[in-house]
């Protein structure tokens, strides 16, 4: 870990100010993904702007749906009772994260930007355009079983790994965000998340010192609500591959999958086909697909996944 | 004190103590705080500044330049002591790979440097400003491709790797099994890492660490840095795990001595958790083939076991056949070890090394057969159970062997006869449900094993051995032994373990830690009761040690009568236990519920009957099984170091991609000890359990898996992707 300098901003404008005017500044919430990757030196901030104290930790009623504060910790987000009762897929996806203690201290922002799980991400002796831009990337050809299967590029094939974004996605979800010159922007989840591209180490649409204030949950979807998190172990492992699902009593609803692309993928026309059955969902949704041969199988696992899904909605 | 004739009726067999399950006495000092683990040690040596290791960048070739500049003109540097500037330390006999080779780097994260720093985050930091250069060697790293022309292992133990003609048994067998299973690399991946705090005063050192075998390390760091063994002292009284890992000197230590030579002072370090993996030592891979034929009755009349794995110097694989002739007699064997060279890191002991994989072979090929024989699996493992002599070369008796009441009590406990012998007949919703047996053995070996005993004036024990305790019960079951040979109560038994200026005992591996270190207390606990019948004028053999009073006929005296005295025994293992095969048996039993649609598996219950002779605290006895248990479930189900064969290295180094079992895989364990004694094994009568409860149960997974599915995998860890387009199809 490099040596860094540290301050507490007291406003959101403050905030995205300090970070724009420092060359080589980060925001830090709960620090349970920050800490970890400055301790291996993957990320190396020379100054932290701890937003801990900013105030938007509640959730509170916004038209038909709710605003959440992005410093609400995925404990408390999950348990809410609205969220519980009106959102329940986002209640279940968040609790398949992590663990008690890191959810505690995990906050709603840092979980969105939370960063791949790449081996070779974790090992700055390998090559990696996300970590290195230009080095290369050790995952192709390498170890990829846990890595992206669509929306991936010939510089990366990593995955965002998170959960309660997969959930978000299929709600539609919205990111609040204030900027350094302190203009206010609302980016719909869909276009929060880029692909990786030709620039894998650019992971999401914000520009630099911009700062997540809130998530917006439009009104409740209804229907029964899902998410099939599957893992090697039973806790505490990222997705294989993941599905977040709302299923009406008609057969039609969204789903998004978790575990597979750069981020949490949904297809809307892949939506359309829910009434026909996991397979054509999944067929659309990964029609794109550019698996490797470590990691094709979750294709079929999310189809099966799906599935499972579809059958304990009849159930 | 020497074990020459099988254990007579002695006061074990009377015991209060010894035998009953016993709270660790360490462990209000764990749980508060007060049991200092070797990074911890803040107050043994003062000043001391902090280690941070560098590890190797690449896995095969040459360091042609270190840029230490930056690194050393870093905040709070003390001093770097690195490869370029350093000539390689020496080797012993323990350890394969290099721990501080010089500029030659014969695997990824090989020590290179270590840098040493006020604090330890200027300490990491400046590690971080070391650039090194290297040169690429060319490695081998690929177990599959090598092993063909993998020579044969030489073997040190009997001979039992040929018995009457297989070949021509195998040809004529009516039913016969023929099969590859692999098993991957794996790690130890102990919780607590690899840590030294390191002092030198003169030309002596002192280390106090985290290590299982205390003699064997002092005499190892004597011959790698190439000093008097008599100017070393190891103190290692706690130990966070080890399971093979801890057996040997590592880099910590040779790392934390030379820094802190380099920079006068006293130096801790603790080995980052990303070294952890490539650094040490690990389980190898292997490639076995088992081949079974029997009769249609079941019995087996031909049995071979071939096995392939790999090492850094060519030998000592991961001999995964060492079970194979002690379960089953057959008329008919071919044994074959085969180690090939790679560059991987070094492979080395880990908890049942080789029985516990080849278990997972074995027990698999075993299950196989029952359904090719169609005869019930518990059954086709008494059939063939072997009773009385222990066919091979030369023959040997079994000294106390209940496999059979193991199986028996198992399936009766969890309800066997509730398993479907065809597969995929139990569903339940979504899960199919799966039930499956394997069998278990595991050596019991002894080692000579010595103690210090003393009487305090105020009548209580102290016991002093460099005996260690891995989280596996020593100080406990040590205490319970003195106490019930001093005729004492428990909480007047003090024990010290882990320090070599301590007499030299079993130390903890192989299993034999229990029975040898117990054998030796007990020995210097006979040398104090002559002291004490000498000073107070009786014949301590003779005299009865109980309620702090040693009574002989009329006489009787509180011990305190006899001042402080102080005995040190040994107890030595005499020829007489060579002629007996003594080991230790389980039978395992698994339930499963695996996804319909997801392939997930879901252990659902695990049982291990455990046959282990006298177990001297239930308790502490248990946890060790189910935490091997535990072990198995990783080993069978998410447990694989994957090797990235391009760079020639352990890729998943970290304790979020190495997946071992978390609480939600293992919802319910159950351990079930017979009372059986084994009179050859020690005058306790007990033998160890820490590595039985690892042969089998993985075994015992895989076949609740087939059973449940239908699906059979020979390819460890039996995770979805290898089986989810043989599911059953879906809508
Ligand atoms: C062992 C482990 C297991 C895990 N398992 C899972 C899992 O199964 N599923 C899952 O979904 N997650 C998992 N996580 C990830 C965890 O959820 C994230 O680490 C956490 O959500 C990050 O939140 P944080 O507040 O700690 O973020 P921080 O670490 O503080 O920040 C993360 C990033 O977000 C930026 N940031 C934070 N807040 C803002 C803001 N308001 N505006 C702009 N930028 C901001 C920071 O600059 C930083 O780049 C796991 C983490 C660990 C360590
Ligand atoms: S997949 Fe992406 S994160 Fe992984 S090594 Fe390649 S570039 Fe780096």
């Amino acid at each position: 870990m490099r040596s860094f300098t540290y301050e507490r901003a007291a406003t959101p404008a403050d905030a995205a100010r300090a970070v724009a005017s420092h060359p080589n500044a980060k925001f830090i919430a709960g620090g349970t993904n920050l800490l970890d990757l400055m301790k291996l030196e993957i990320e190396t901030p020379a100054h932290l702007i701890d937003v801990g104290q900013l105030g938007l930790d509640r959730i509170e009623k916004a038209g038909d749906g709710i605003r959440i504060g992005t410093l609400v910790s995925n404990t408390a987000l999950s348990a809410h009772e609205r969220v519980r009762e009106d959102y329940p897929v986002l209640t279940r996806a968040i609790q398949a994260g992590a663990s008690g203690q890191l959810r505690n201290k995990a906050t709603t922002g840092g979980n969105l930007l939370q960063r791949t799980r790449c081996i070779y991400f974790y090992d700055t002796n390998m090559p990696c355009n996300k970590r290195a831009p230009g080095s290369g990337c050790a995952a192709i050809g390498g170890i990829s079983r846990q890595l992206g299967v669509i929306g991936t590029s010939d510089a990366c094939i990593a995955t965002y790994p998170g959960d309660m974004a997969v959930a978000m996605r299929v709600l539609d979800a919205a990111v609040e965000t204030i900027r350094p010159d302190g203009t206010m922007r609302s980016i719909p989840i869909a276009d929060f998340h880029r692909l990786w591209g030709d620039t894998p180490h650019i992971e999401t649409v914000l520009e630099p010192g911009e700062l997540i204030t809130h998530v917006y949950l439009p009104k409740p979807l209804g229907g029964k609500q899902f998410y099939a998190k599957v893992r090697d172990r039973r806790s505490y492992a990222f997705a294989l591959v993941s599905v977040a699902a709302v299923i009406q009593p008609d057969g039609t609803g969204w789903v998004a999958f978790g575990g597979v692309a750069p981020k949490p993928w949904r297809v809307p026309e892949a939506d359309a086909m829910l009434p026909h059955g996991a397979k054509a969902v999944v067929d659309r949704a990964f029609a794109d697909a550019r698996p490797t041969e470590d990691n094709a199988f979750k294709i079929p696992l999310a189809r099966r996944t799906l599935a499972g899904v579809l059958a304990d909605a009849k159930a | 004190m020497k074990f020459e004739e099988p254990a007579g009726q002695n006061l074990f067999d009377r015991a209060k103590i010894v035998g009953k399950s016993t709270p660790r006495i360490d462990g209000p000092l764990k749980v508060s705080g007060r049991a200092p683990y070797a990074y911890e040690r803040h107050d043994v040596a003062p000043n001391q500044a902090y280690g941070w290791i560098v590890g190797s960048a690449i896995a095969k070739g040459r360091i042609t330049a270190m840029n230490l500049a930056d690194a050393r003109r870093a905040p709070g540097v003390l001093g770097i002591v690195a490869a370029t500037e350093h000539k390689p330390v020496g080797t012993s006999r323990f350890n394969h790979a290099p721990l501080f080779g010089g500029t030659e780097i014969a695997h990824y994260h090989q020590a290179i440097a270590v840098v040493v720093a006020e604090t330890f985050e200027q300490a990491r930091a400046a590690a971080g400003l070391i650039r090194t250069e290297y040169a690429d060697g060319e490695g081998s790293f690929d177990l599959a491709k090598v092993a063909p022309g993998a020579p044969l292992a030489s073997e040190k133990l009997p001979d039992y790797n040929r018995l009457g003609d297989f070949q021509a048994a195998f040809a004529s067998a009516p039913v016969t099994v023929d099969q590859r299973y692999t098993t991957p690399d794996e790690a130890h991946a102990m919780m607590e890492p690899f840590a030294t705090i390191a002092a030198w005063e003169g030309d002596a050192l002192t280390i106090w660490t985290s290590n299982q075998m205390v003699a064997w390390s002092k005499r190892a760091l004597a011959s790698i840095l190439g000093m008097p063994a008599d100017k070393i002292r190891v103190d290692s009284p706690y130990v966070g795990g080890g399971f093979g890992g801890k057996l040997f000197i590592r880099a910590d230590a040779v790392m934390a001595a030379l820094a802190a030579k380099a920079v006068n002072r006293p130096v801790k370090l603790a080995m980052q958790r990303p070294l952890m993996f490539n650094n040490s030592t690990h389980r190898p891979a292997t490639i076995q083939r088992v081949r079974l034929g029997a009769g249609r009755d079941g019995r087996i009349t031909a049995i071979a076991h071939e096995n392939w794995s790999g090492n850094i110097t060519g030998e000592d694989g991961e001999n995964a056949t060492l079970q194979t002739p002690k379960l089953y007699t057959g008329a008919n064997r071919l044994l074959e070890n085969r180690t090939a060279q790679l560059d991987l890191p070094e492979g080395n002991a880990m908890r049942a090394p080789g029985e516990a994989p080849g278990h997972m072979a074995l027990e698999v090929a075993m299950d196989e057969l029952a359904e090719a024989l169609g005869m019930d699996p518990v059954e086709l493992r008494i059939v063939n159970d072997a009773k009385g002599n222990l066919p091979g070369e030369p023959e040997m008796k079994i000294s106390d062997r209940n496999l059979e009441r193991c199986l028996r009590t198992g399936a009766e406990r969890f309800g066997w006869s509730a398993r479907k012998a065809a597969p995929a007949q139990m569903r339940e919703g979504r899960k199919l449900v799966g039930l499956g047996v394997a069998a278990g053995y595991r050596a019991a070996p002894t080692q000579k094993s010595a103690a210090r005993v003393s009487l305090g004036a105020d009548g209580t024990i102290a016991v002093e051995t460099d005996m260690t305790d891995i989280g596996t019960g020593s100080y406990t079951i040590i205490a319970q032994t003195a106490a019930e040979a001093m005729g004492v109560p428990l909480n007047r038994v003090r024990v010290d373990l882990g320090d070599s200026l301590s007499p030299v005992s079993a130390g903890s591996g192989g299993q034999w830690g229990a029975a040898s270190s117990t054998a030796g207390v007990y020995a210097a606990c006979v040398n104090l009761r002559r002291m004490i019948g000498e000073k107070l004028g009786f014949d301590g053999d003779a005299a009865t040690f109980a309620n702090g009073h040693a009574t002989l006929g009329e006489q009787s005296h509180a011990l305190s009568d006899a001042g402080a005295l102080s005995a040190t025994g040994e107890m030595e293992f005499g020829a007489f236990q060579k002629e007996y095969d003594i080991g230790t048996y389980a039978a395992h039993f698994a339930e499963v519920a695996v996804d319909a649609y997801t392939g997930e598996t879901s252990i659902r219950r695990m049982l291990s009957v455990c046959d282990a002779g006298r177990i001297i605290n239930p308790l502490s006895a248990r946890s060790q099984v189910i935490g091997a248990m535990v072990m198995a479930a990783g080993a069978t189900l998410t447990e694989d170091l994957h090797v990235d064969k391009r760079f020639g290295y352990f890729a998943n180094h970290d304790l979020a991609s190495y997946e071992v079992p978390v609480h939600a895989d293992i919802p319910s364990q159950e351990c079930i000890f017979l009372d059986t004694l084994d009179p050859m094994i020690s005058p306790l009568k007990a033998k160890g359990v820490g590595e039985l409860g690892i042969c089998g149960p993985g075994a015992a997974i895989a076949n609740a898996v087939y059973n449940a599915t239908g699906i059979r995998m020979r390819d460890y860890p039996l995770t979805l992707d290898k089986y989810l387009d043989r599911l059953p199809a879906i809508a």
